[in-house]
C-alpha cells in the first residue's frame, strides 16, 4: 500500500512493513527531549519505575531553556534536579549555561536530527523537527520518563492532511505568514490528531529555517506532527490523505494573529490601528540568524517608537555569536532595542519582558493565549519578524512599507 | 463517581488550566492552588472533591505540560468530560491516571452545577439533576489496560514484575 512519509517512519520504528491510520503502535525512539519545566516531573516518574539505567545516555537531551539563566529559587531547583540526574545516568546532552539555547533551535543546529528519525519531546513544539524530514511530536513528562527507561513510546498512527502550496511570495511575506495563514484557514483544532504534510513549489523554495518555522506551529492547528520531504524520505504518489488543501501563496499578505488564538488571523493591512507597548523578536519559531537579519534590515538607521520596548532574543549561543559578528547588535542597540541571553523568556511569560495589565505586545512567537506573556489582561499579537520590527518603530502594528 | 459539573467553553488551553507563571514547580499541591485560575479565578474555591469539569471542543490545547492534568487531578476533579480533547492533553491525562470522557452530547446538555454520575468502565454519564443519560466513547483496549494499571508508570512496573519491560 502506498504510504506517506509519516507512515513510513512510523512503520520503520515499530518493525512493520506498513502502518494504517488509527492503529496503535509501540515505537523505538531515536531521541528523547525534555526541558526545565517538563524534565523534573519526568525524572520523578522515572525514579518510580525502579530501573537503574536509562535506555541510552546519548539519546536523551535535557535542555533547561525556559527560565534560563535560572530566574528564581524554584526554577534553580528544577535545573539542579536535571543536572544531578544527568550526572547520575551519564547523560551526554545536558546543556549548561554557556551552551544552552532554545531547545528547538538548538537541536537542529547541532545536527541532532536526521531525516527518518522518530523523536519525542516533552514539549509541544517538538513538532519543529518535521522540517528536517523526521517524525517528531510532543508528549508529556510521563511519556518522557517511560521513554528514558524503555526507549519506546506508544503512538496512534495519525490521519494526514496534505497542504499543496504554490505561488510566489509577496514582499515581506515569510514562512511564518504561510503557517499563520494555514492555521487561520483550518482553525486551532483543524488538524487535531493529524499529520500536516507541506508540499508544493513555495515549500521547495523555502530555506530550512523557514520550514522549521512552519513545522514549529503545526501544534497550533492541533497537529500531531508537521512534515516536509527530505533526503530519501518522500510520500508515495498514491498515499492516502484524509484531505488535500491547495493554497495560492501569491495571494497571502503578512498575517497577524489577534488575541487570544493563533487562528484569529487577519492581513496586516487590516490591523494597523492596534497600538503596542512591546515587540518581541525571538523564540523557537523565529529566533534564528535568518530572522535576526530580517529584523536588522528593517531596524537599520531607525529608532524604536518612544512608547515601545523592543526585546530581541537570539535563540542559541551560536546565533548570538553570529549576530554579534555580523554587527546586528549594533543596529539593534542603535535603534533602542535590548538583546537578551538565549532563553524562552517572555514567550511563555517566564521572564525578560513580561506584560503588565492592559499592555499589548507584537511577537514573533507562536502562542497568544490569555496571559501567555504576563498579566491575564494583557494581549499578544503574533506576526513575522519584519512586521514585529516595523511595528516597534511605528508604535502600532504595521508593515515596513509604511516606514 | 458522583459530583457537581463545572462548565467551560471551547479551546480551554493549558495556559488557562495552569498558567506558566506557576510552572517553576511540579508539586501537585502547589499546582492545584492555581488550577483554572485565568479561566475562572474562583474555581478552586468552588470545587469539592469528586466534582467534574465539563469542557467544549479541543480541551487542553496548547503546551505539553503534564502540570495541566496534574493540577486538575490534585484540585479534586474526578474526571473531565468534553466534546473533544487536544492530543497531548489526552495522552497525558491517561498516562497520569486522570479519567477523561469524550461526548459531544453530554458536554452540550450538562449545565453548570448539575449533579453528575459517571461509570468509567462503561463510559455511561448520568445527569442526576436533569435525569438524562449519555454515552461517552469507550477507550481502545490498549489504553484501558494502561488506565486499569493506574497510568503508564504502573503499567511498565507491572510488565517488569512479570519479567518483561526494561531491566
Ligand atoms: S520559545 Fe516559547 S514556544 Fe518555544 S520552547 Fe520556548 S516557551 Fe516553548
Amino acid at each position: 500500500m502506498p504510504q506517506t512519509i509519516t507512515e513510513k517512519i512510523l512503520a520503520k520504528h515499530c518493525g512493520k512493513k506498513e502502518v494504517h491510520p488509527g492503529e496503535l503502535i509501540e515505537c523505538d525512539v531515536d531521541l528523547v527531549l525534555g526541558n526545565d519545566i517538563t524534565a523534573p516531573p519526568a525524572i520523578k516518574q522515572f525514579n518510580l519505575i525502579g530501573v537503574d539505567k536509562v535506555f541510552d545516555p546519548d539519546k536523551i537531551y535535557l535542555v533547561p531553556d525556559h527560565f534560563t539563566p535560572e530566574k528564581d529559587r524554584k526554577s534553580a531547583e528544577q535545573v539542579q534536579m536535571m543536572r544531578e540526574f544527568a550526572k547520575k545516568y551519564k547523560i551526554t546532552h545536558f546543556f549548561e549555561i554557556g551552551c544552552v539555547g532554545v531547545e528547538h533551535a538548538l537541536l537542529p543546529e547541532m545536527g541532532a536530527i536526521k531525516p527518518g528519525d522518530l523523536i519525542i519531546g516533552a514539549d509541544s513544539h517538538t513538532c519543529t523537527y518535521g522540517a528536517l524530514g523526521a517524525f517528531s511530536t510532543g508528549v508529556g513528562s510521563t511519556d518522557m520518563a517511560a521513554a528514558m527507561a524503555t526507549g519506546k513510546v506508544w503512538l496512534k498512527v495519525p490521519e494526514a492532511i496534505k497542504f499543496v502550496m504554490n505561488g510566489k511570495l509577496n514582499k515581506w511575506v515569510e514562512a511564518k505568514d504561510l503557517i499563520l495563514y494555514v492555521i487561520g484557514l483550518i482553525g486551532v483544532d483543524g488538524a487535531r490528531y493529524m499529520t500536516m504534510e507541506f508540499t508544493g513549489d513555495t515549500i521547495s523554495n523555502l530555506s530550512v529555517e523557514g520550514k522549521l518555522t512552519m513545522a514549529n506551529m503545526a501544534i497550533e492547528a492541533g497537529g500531531k506532527n508537521g512534515i516536509f520531504e527530505a533526503d530519501g524520505w518522500k510520500s508515495d504518489k498514491d498515499a492516502h490523505y484524509a484531505k488535500v488543501i491547495e493554497i495560492d501563496c501569491s495571494k497571502i499578505e503578512p498575517q497577524i494573529a489577534f488575541p487570544h488564538l493563533p487562528s484569529n488571523t487577519r492581513g496586516v493591512s487590516k490591523s494597523t490601528d492596534v497600538k503596542i507597548d512591546q515587540s518581541v523578536i525571538g523564540s523557537c519559531t523565529n529566533g534564528r540568524i535568518e530572522d535576526l537579519r530580517v529584523a536588522a534590515n528593517v531596524l537599520k538607521g531607525r529608532k524604536v517608537h518612544k512608547d515601545v520596548r523592543l526585546v530581541i532574543l537570539p535563540a542559541t549561543q551560536k546565533i548570538y555569536k553570529q549576530a554579534m559578528k555580523e554587527g546586528l547588535f549594533e543596529i539593534f542597540m542603535a535603534a533602542g532595542g535590548v538583546i537578551t541571553t538565549p532563553s524562552c523568556g517572555p514567550c511563555l511569560g517566564g521572564h525578560l519582558g513580561i506584560l503588565a495589565e492592559g499592555e499589548r505586545a507584537i511577537a514573533t512567537t507562536n502562542r497568544n493565549f490569555v496571559g501567555r506573556m504576563g498579566h491575564p489582561k494583557s494581549e499578544v499579537y503574533l506576526s513575522n519578524v519584519a512586521i514585529a520590527a516595523a511595528s516597534a518603530i511605528l508604535g502600532r502594528i504595521g508593515s515596513p512599507e509604511e516606514l | 463517581m458522583k459530583g457537581i459539573a463545572h462548565k467551560f467553553k471551547d479551546n480551554i488551553d493549558t495556559d488557562l488550566i495552569i498558567p506558566a507563571r506557576y510552572l517553576n514547580t511540579s508539586d501537585p499541591v502547589e499546582l492545584a492552588k492555581h488550577c483554572m485560575e485565568d479561566a475562572d479565578p474562583d474555581f478552586v474555591k468552588k470545587v469539592s472533591d469528586g466534582d467534574f469539569i465539563v469542557g467544549g471542543e479541543n480541551f487542553g490545547c496548547g503546551s505539553s505540560r503534564e502540570h495541566a492534568p496534574i493540577a486538575i487531578k490534585a484540585a479534586g476533579i474526578s474526571a473531565v468530560i468534553a466534546k473533544s480533547f487536544a492530543r497531548i492533553f489526552y495522552r497525558n491525562a491517561i498516562n497520569i491516571g486522570l479519567p477523561i470522557l469524550e461526548s459531544k452530547e453530554a458536554a452540550d446538555q450538562i449545565a453548570e452545577g448539575d449533579e453528575i454520575e459517571v461509570d468509567l468502565t462503561t463510559g455511561k454519564i448520568k445527569n442526576l439533576t436533569k435525569n438524562q443519560n449519555h454515552q461517552a466513547q469507550s477507550f481502545p483496549e490498549f489504553m484501558q489496560s494502561l488506565i486499569n494499571a493506574g497510568g503508564l508508570i504502573e503499567y511498565i512496573k507491572n510488565l517488569r514484575s512479570h519479567g518483561g519491560g526494561p531491566k
